[in-house]
């Protein structure tokens, strides 16, 4: 009895202070149905390249991507020839050559994402004074990341009457103090996708959002991979040493 | 004790020198450990292990780790997405440190229930708290390495903690800091002494093992081993008890690592430090929360640190504040009670201390802490001296044999 008891306090001792935590900001999260929620969960393959194209097209004209090399792309299915093809695309300074001079070249795979800005001041400077945080790691910074990252791409409204909306702000219900000074970035049929799939904004918030939670935990798939099989050893392992235990004592008695 | 004789020539030339073989056979085979002991005797030896696997992945992650100010967020996240496995050693180190506290704080509250801390264990009790107070500062400085958010400003508030100290506080914490902020300086020596501490810990837990076999174990029923017929060698019969608790504790905490690694953490350390922005939180770890609210629940910055630091030392005074002379809190039924009010006002505590002190957390807050103290200076002494403890058992076996069929039920 006073065991289960003691077990019960102690969870909740544990527990109970991470959920409370969160200052109540705006309406509550809406779930969304991941495909790398769960044990089993996987990154939806075309949804990562999708959303890929909507970072390189839409956010990365302001959202830096730093912790990001083009050869991690490997990890979610790109073939090496799709991965120079990327890094081809954008060109990376370098140097200084044997002259001392700085260059701009191709990217290859080896390199990272570069940021659209110099710096936070340039990036800042550009954006009224507003600083678009790096999103590598943006859906592992925020409580519930990635159905906060999609909240936000597609709440955005015109505000209620009386909510007094600052110059260059824009009214969004799950941003902490509901003004953001991100325009919303997502448009209708902003884009083409390459496969077909119509370019809704919540199409790719969705897209962008499961690229961005690649980009934060890009050993998701590998770590939930190992942990079935450990936990299945150990799960029979401990069930032995049970047994053991149960047998060696057997004797005392 | 029978000295073994051994048959290994090798074994033997070694052991005639030094006598490791035979010091082990004493103290980890032929040891002698009470019969009744329940799985909350587990926790001590779960709390070794949690040691030394924290020490491990700590040593890999120092050979890629770089402690400086605009390095070392990055250098976190390299060991995440490049360094073969990194991730595994860094989430098996983050979420070691949550299951090293349950493992010390189940152990410690399993002392107080049991009266574990009465003569002749005050030693071993009081190695235990400084275990703890050590933990606690090789946890904190820890958490500032990673240099996110929280990590910046727990270091910022809780080393600010110390400018409460009269005229002195100011330099004290210039001191601490190496600097007129948490900066650089900070950064490294933080670093050094997060390697430095736990190996102290080792040291600790080698005088508490020390202090502990001196005595022997304590057990549920609280009275003394008269014989041979009440104890029962460590090996095999709480080696694979061990073993077996191991396996379990293993299945939790790796469940945390591959499923829920982030569970006990705090999304702003993910966001790289920045001394011009302030989080709208700043809480520190879970297993700090109980004392943060001890801090924050007395207006006066100079006692609130007292306090805080009192509520961890006057652990050490209760071998003589419970004034008790029977150990086992199975036998006194009035003790019992309090302890159970005493462990839900920790968890009040640790409730109050995650939360903002706005509304009625103050007044909660401030309510649970002096429970806290109480429980300690008043509730110990007078409930050792007025309560009429149940009559003991005559020895460990006649418990044993008594218990089969009731014991079974209670524990
Ligand atoms: C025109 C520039 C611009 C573009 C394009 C843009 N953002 Fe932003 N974004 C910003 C700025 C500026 C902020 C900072 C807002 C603030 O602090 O008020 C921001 C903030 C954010 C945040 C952080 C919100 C928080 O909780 O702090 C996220 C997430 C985000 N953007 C995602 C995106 C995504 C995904 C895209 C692409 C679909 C995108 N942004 C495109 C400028 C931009
Ligand atoms: C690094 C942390 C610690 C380790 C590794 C550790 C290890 C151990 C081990 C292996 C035992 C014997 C098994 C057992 O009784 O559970 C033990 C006993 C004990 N420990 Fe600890 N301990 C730690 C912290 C503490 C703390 C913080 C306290 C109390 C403040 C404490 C108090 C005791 C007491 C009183 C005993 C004797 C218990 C009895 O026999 O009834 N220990 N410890």
């Amino acid at each position: 009895m006073h065991k289960a008891l003691l077990a019960a306090l102690l969870a909740v001792a544990f527990f109970v202070p991470q959920s409370s935590s969160r200052a109540a900001e705006g309406p509550a999260l809406p779930a969304q149905a991941w495909s790398f929620k769960g044990a089993f969960g996987t990154y939806d393959r075309a949804a990562v390249r999708r959303g890929l194209q909507v970072y390189r097209e839409v956010c990365a004209a302001c959202h830096s991507l730093n912790l990001v090399a083009f050869r991690h792309l490997g990890d979610v299915g790109f073939q090496e020839a799709e991965i120079k093809a990327v890094a081809e695309a954008y060109k990376v300074k370098d140097g200084p050559d044997d002259a001392g001079d700085m260059f701009e070249r191709a990217g290859r795979p080896s390199d990272y994402f570069p940021a659209p800005f110099a710096n936070t001041k340039a990036a800042r400077a550009s954006n009224g004074g507003a600083l678009p945080p790096d999103l590598s790691l943006m859906t592992k910074a925020r409580k519930q990341g990635p159905d906060y990252v999609y909240a936000l791409l597609t709440g955005f409204k015109a505000p209620p009457a009386g909510f007094s909306l600052m110059a260059g702000m824009n009214y969004n219900e799950h941003f902490p103090g509901r003004q953001i000074a991100m325009a919303p970035p997502l448009a209708e049929g902003a884009l083409t996708f390459a496969d077909g799939t119509q370019s809704s904004v919540s199409q790719m918030a969705r897209d962008v959002t499961t690229f961005l939670s690649w980009t934060a935990e890009p050993e998701m798939e590998a770590r939930k991979r190992l942990g079935v099989k450990v936990l299945l050893f150990l799960l029979v392992l401990t069930g032995l040493l049970y047994a053991l235990k149960r047998a060696i004592w057997q004797k005392l008695h | 004790m029978s000295k073994p004789t051994w048959t290994n020539p090798v074994v033997r030339w070694i052991d005639y020198r030094l006598p490791v073989f035979t010091f082990a056979n004493e103290q980890l085979i032929e040891y002698p450990t009470p019969k009744n002991l329940n799985y909350w005797w587990n926790f001590g030896s779960l709390a070794g292990i949690v040691l030394v696997i924290m020490i491990a992945t700590g040593i890999f992650l120092a050979m890629h780790y770089t402690p400086h100010v605009s390095l070392a967020f990055a250098s976190v996240e390299r060991i995440m997405r490049d360094v073969n496995y990194g991730w595994l050693i860094r989430y098996i180190h983050m979420n070691g440190a949550s299951f090293f506290f349950i493992c010390v704080y189940i152990h410690l509250f399993r002392g107080l229930y049991y009266g574990s801390y009465k003569s002749p264990r005050e030693l071993l009790w009081i190695i235990g708290v400084l275990i703890i107070l050590t933990m606690m500062a090789t946890a904190f400085m820890g958490y500032v390495l990673p240099w996110g958010q929280m990590s910046f400003w727990g270091a910022t508030v809780i080393t600010n903690l110390f400018s409460a100290i009269p005229v002195v506080g100011q330099s004290i914490v210039s001191w601490l800091w190496g600097g007129f902020s948490v900066d650089n300086p900070t950064l490294n020596r933080f670093f050094s002494l997060h390697y430095l501490l736990p190996f102290i810990i080792f040291a600790l837990v080698f005088l508490h093992l020390w202090a502990l076999h001196a005595h022997h174990s304590s057990n549920p029923v609280g009275i003394d081993m008269k014989g041979p017929q009440d104890s029962i060698p460590f090996h095999p019969y709480y080696t694979v008890k061990d073993a077996f608790g191991l396996g379990v504790l293993m299945l939790v905490l790796l469940g945390f690592v591959f499923f829920a690694p982030n569970f006990f953490g705090e999304p702003d350390n993910y966001i790289e430090a920045n001394p011009l922005v302030t989080p709208t939180h700043i809480v520190p770890e879970w297993y700090l929360l109980p004392f943060y609210a001890i801090l924050r629940a007395i207006p006066n910055k100079l006692l609130g640190v007292i306090a805080m630091f009192g509520s961890i030392l006057i652990l050490v005074l209760v071998p003589w504040l419970d004034t008790s002379r029977v150990r086992s809190a199975r036998f006194r039924p009035v003790y019992r009670v309090f302890f159970w009010v005493f462990l839900l006002d920790c968890i009040v505590l640790g409730y109050v201390g995650a939360n903002p002190p706005e509304g009625y957390f103050i007044t909660v807050g401030q309510l649970a802490t002096f429970w806290y103290f109480f429980h300690f200076v008043i509730v110990l002494p007078l409930v050792g001296w007025l309560e009429r403890p149940r009559p003991l058992p005559d020895s460990i076996s006649a418990s044993v044999m008594a218990g089969k069929g009731k014991e079974a039920g209670h524990a």
